[in-house]
């Protein structure tokens, strides 16, 4: 079959590579209808996430058809269409009891690297590295799907791939990032980054009541997307002098209730905070820029939530725990626990209060992926999300 | 109290008599009533049921010696070894001693110095080192050097501080071999100054000779003269929390023939009843050791302990204790293992640089064991299906399912 192999940094081939077939009784085998780039791929891509070999199948978002199942999956059969959650989870272990998904015990089969990086390991993720299972991923015609009888949601009909897509990832983790907010009536939240996560995260902080939310990006059109697509305010921090005073100005000098880091590890900074953190970043000082979270922080009301959902791998530079302690912040974070949104999230999209698809920007075939990558990674042709169909 | 008034007291009863406090954590240790212990009575045999205290008591002498090495005291659930002879654990010898300093410290001291040396002018002139030793000055090569440079003045300082250092030797003779494969790839490369780099070859090796001396020398000093406490054998004290009763987890462990599914070493395990049962299992290069044991002690639902029997390939003793976690939280296994590796201690710490760190396997083998208790299999992925390092993708159709759970 065909697959997006990672080559090395910034190197992409969609190579002809054996097909998947059942390794475990509760695998089911999957063709690939449709499949999209998330923006941590990008970290992937640009060689910021470790242990990553040559020949890696990338791909976490992705849907498609059932081809086989193994001998323990009851629910699904040949011919089933469905989307699968990135995070690989067991259903049995207590944090997927407590839905914990992103945190199951069992599914990462390299746990002992991730042990090492993070103290203890989360779930595996499909084609992200080999600290998270060195599980191949969805960019491709088919894919090896674990637990199959725990992730997949079947798709009615009447729903679109491309509205139903984004219930593998970027959708519930946008609308995670809203609900670890806690929002209440009243409360302005800003978002940091207004890339497809950035979008969802958006549209969830409406859904949970928010009062007013603010987009934080630098490219225009993606600010534009936010304010016509999602209602939200923008503020483009390149025509700002900082954006901690732009944002009390615009919150009556409280700053917002809760802040969403939709970002992470490669955020940018306009002069020389960009420089400082990515020279650091070069030096192997730090593995993470963390510019828009310590933003995210410094502009915080007191007393207000800080929620990441942008991707971290490693270690960061002068975080501002002085702000933290002494201002009664909190922060929450985490991997989307997926399998915990799908359904109530399908239910949106099937009343019609949300359609998915308005992220897409672009449509290509599977042998375009690594076109695909750099028209994403440079924002090119206003890319916003790409979408890839076999 | 007295130390005195013993002739040769064992060391840990030397605890319980110097000790009338019964509030003592080092024995409070999952052993009630360790103050009831007579002299006459081996410690072991109080957990134990009335065969296997019967067992022995009968191989008092050995044991005896062998607690006296102060081995078994942290290891209260552990049955000791019968048959274990320290004689043939290796050569002791009669250390020569200077001036009060044994031999083996005096080089370790120069050791160390040179460490510090090499470390320093490695980080302060890496480029100046790198044409020293015929490699081309580059970035990387520089990046290389001051690399090394670190791990020398850790090794110095390490080697100078005079804690474990038999450790230290051993990891500088590990540094050697990473070392001399760098020098390999340098020796291979165009563009270098090969003669240089040869020479600087065989001074590593000389080196590398060394430092293997100093490991060895010091590691049977410090196990003659005591200064370290530490038993020669290999300890690894490893737990987990898997979500199922203590009865489903311990019914599971306690049929032998199940262990195979999750322990990636074992081959077979086969009840040979009566509470024996023999061992097959995978010896790094291919080699194959088997062994026999004995259950020394089996509470269900709380511990299973066992013990190799005489003749064994591998002399090992263990124990896994099963403990209900609190809040519902399924139930606690604590494994506590000691052996000695057929091929000696040093050959098992040289094997831990390529990961087969003895805790690790452990580790690995309880995830597996969770995974197999709460998904019903060991879970696999792309690159994990086979051994060795493989890219996260499909592979071609193979009868992997042997190799892996076997």
């Amino acid at each position: 079959m065909k697959a997006t192999c990672w080559m090395g940094k910034q190197h992409l081939e969609v190579r002809d590579v054996p097909d998947p077939r059942i390794l475990n009784e509760r695998d089911a085998l999957l063709r690939v209808t449709s499949t999209a780039i998330c923006g941590s791929d990008l970290h992937l891509f640009n060689g910021f996430i470790p242990s990553m070999e040559r020949g890696d199948v990338l791909g976490h978002e992705f849907m498609g058809e059932v081809l086989e199942v193994g001998r323990n999956v009851k629910n699904l059969k040949p011919g089933d269409r469905v989307v699968v959650p990135f995070p690989i989870a067991c259903g049995n272990c207590s944090a997927c009891q407590a839905e914990m998904f992103s945190l199951c015990e069992n599914s990462n089969p390299n746990a002992w690297m991730a042990e090492k990086a993070w103290g203890h390991s989360p779930a595996g993720i499909f084609g992200y590295s080999h600290m998270l299972g060195g599980f191949a991923g969805g960019q491709a015609e088919y894919v090896r799907v674990p637990f199959a009888d725990v992730g997949p949601l079947k798709v009615p009909d009447e729903v679109t791939d491309e509205q139903a897509l984004f219930l593998s990832d970027i959708f519930p983790t946008g609308y995670q990032a809203a609900e670890m907010c806690d929002i209440r009536p009243g409360d302005t939240v800003a978002v940091w980054g207004a890339g497809p996560v950035g979008q969802f995260a958006i549209a969830s902080a409406f859904m949970l009541g928010a009062e007013r939310v603010i987009a934080v990006d630098r490219f225009p059109y993606r600010l534009r997307m936010a304010k016509d697509q999602t209602n939200a305010e923008t503020l483009n921090y390149e025509e700002v002098d900082s954006v901690q005073e732009a944002l009390k100005e615009m919150t009556g000098g409280r700053g917002p209730d809760r802040c969403i880091d939709a970002v992470g590890m490669e955020a940018h900074a306009p002069g020389v905070r960009h420089v400082y953190d990515r020279a650091r970043q070069m030096m192997r000082l730090e593995t993470d820029r963390p510019i828009a979270l310590r933003e995210a922080i410094m502009a915080c009301r007191n007393g207000g939530t800080v929620s990441v959902v942008g991707a971290y791998g490693g270690f960061i530079d002068k975080f501002p725990m002085g702000a933290v302690m002494n201002r009664s912040l909190t922060i929450r974070s985490g991997q989307c626990h997926v399998q915990r949104y799908m359904r109530p999230l399908l239910e949106r999209i099937m009343s019609g209060e949300i359609d998915p698809s308005f992220v897409i920007t672009h449509r290509l075939p599977l042998a375009d992926a690594a076109r695909g990558y750099e028209m994403f990674l440079n924002k090119e042709d206003n890319c916003e999300k790409v979408v890839l169909t076999a | 109290m007295g130390k005195a008034n013993q002739p040769n007291p064992p060391r840990r009863r030397k605890r319980t008599t110097t000790t009338t406090d019964v509030s003592d954590t080092t024995d409070v240790l999952g052993t009630p009533g360790a103050a009831d212990v007579t002299d006459d009575e081996p410690h072991v045999a109080r957990a134990a049921p009335p065969s296997a205290s019967r067992r022995a008591a009968a191989a008092t002498p050995r044991l005896r010696a062998l607690e006296a090495r102060s081995e078994w005291r942290e290891d209260e659930d552990l049955p000791p070894l019968e048959g274990v002879n320290h004689e043939s654990m290796g050569p002791r010898r009669r250390v020569r001693r200077r001036n009060g300093r044994a031999d083996g410290e005096d080089l370790a001291a120069g050791l160390g110095w040179f460490s510090l040396a090499l470390g320093i002018a490695q980080i302060a002139a890496p480029g100046g080192m790198a044409r020293m030793i015929g490699v081309r000055n580059t970035g990387r090569s520089r990046a290389i050097m001051r690399a090394i440079g670190v791990r020398e003045l850790a090794a110095g300082v390490g080697l100078l501080s005079q804690a474990r250092t038999s450790d230290w030797a051993l990891a500088r003779a590990a540094g050697d071999v990473m070392d001399l494969t760098l020098l390999g790839s340098a020796l291979g490369n165009e563009g270098g100054r090969r003669r240089r780099t040869a020479a600087a070859t065989a001074a590593v090796l000389g080196v590398a000779a060394l430092d293997l001396f100093a490991g060895k020398q010091l590691g049977r000093e410090e196990a003659t003269t005591g200064r370290r406490a530490r038993p020669r054998g290999i300890r690894v004290q490893r737990s987990i929390t898997v979500n199922r009763s203590p009865e489903e987890v311990y019914a599971f462990w306690r049929d032998f023939e199940n262990l195979p599914r999750f322990m990636r070493h074992l081959e077979s395990v086969r009840d040979l009843g009566d509470g024996r049962s023999r061992w097959k299992a995978r010896a790094p290069a291919g080699a194959t050791v088997v062994w026999e044991a004995e259950l020394v002690d089996d509470r269900p639902n709380e511990l299973i302990a066992w013990r190799s029997v005489e003749g064994s390939d591998v002399w090992n003793t263990g124990a896994v204790r099963f403990r209900p976690a609190p809040g519902g939280r399924g139930t606690e296994v604590h494994v506590n293992i000691r052996y000695y590796p057929p091929g000696g201690v040093i050959t098992s710490r040289l094997a831990m640089l390529f990961r087969e760190e003895p805790g690790q396997q452990v580790q690995d083998d309880l995830r597996h064991f969770k995974q197999v208790m709460e998904t019903g299999e060991i879970v696999l992925s792309d690159a994990t299906v086979e051994r060795g390092s493989h890219p996260a993708q499909p592979t071609e159709e193979r009868d992997v399912n042997e190799e892996v759970d076997s």
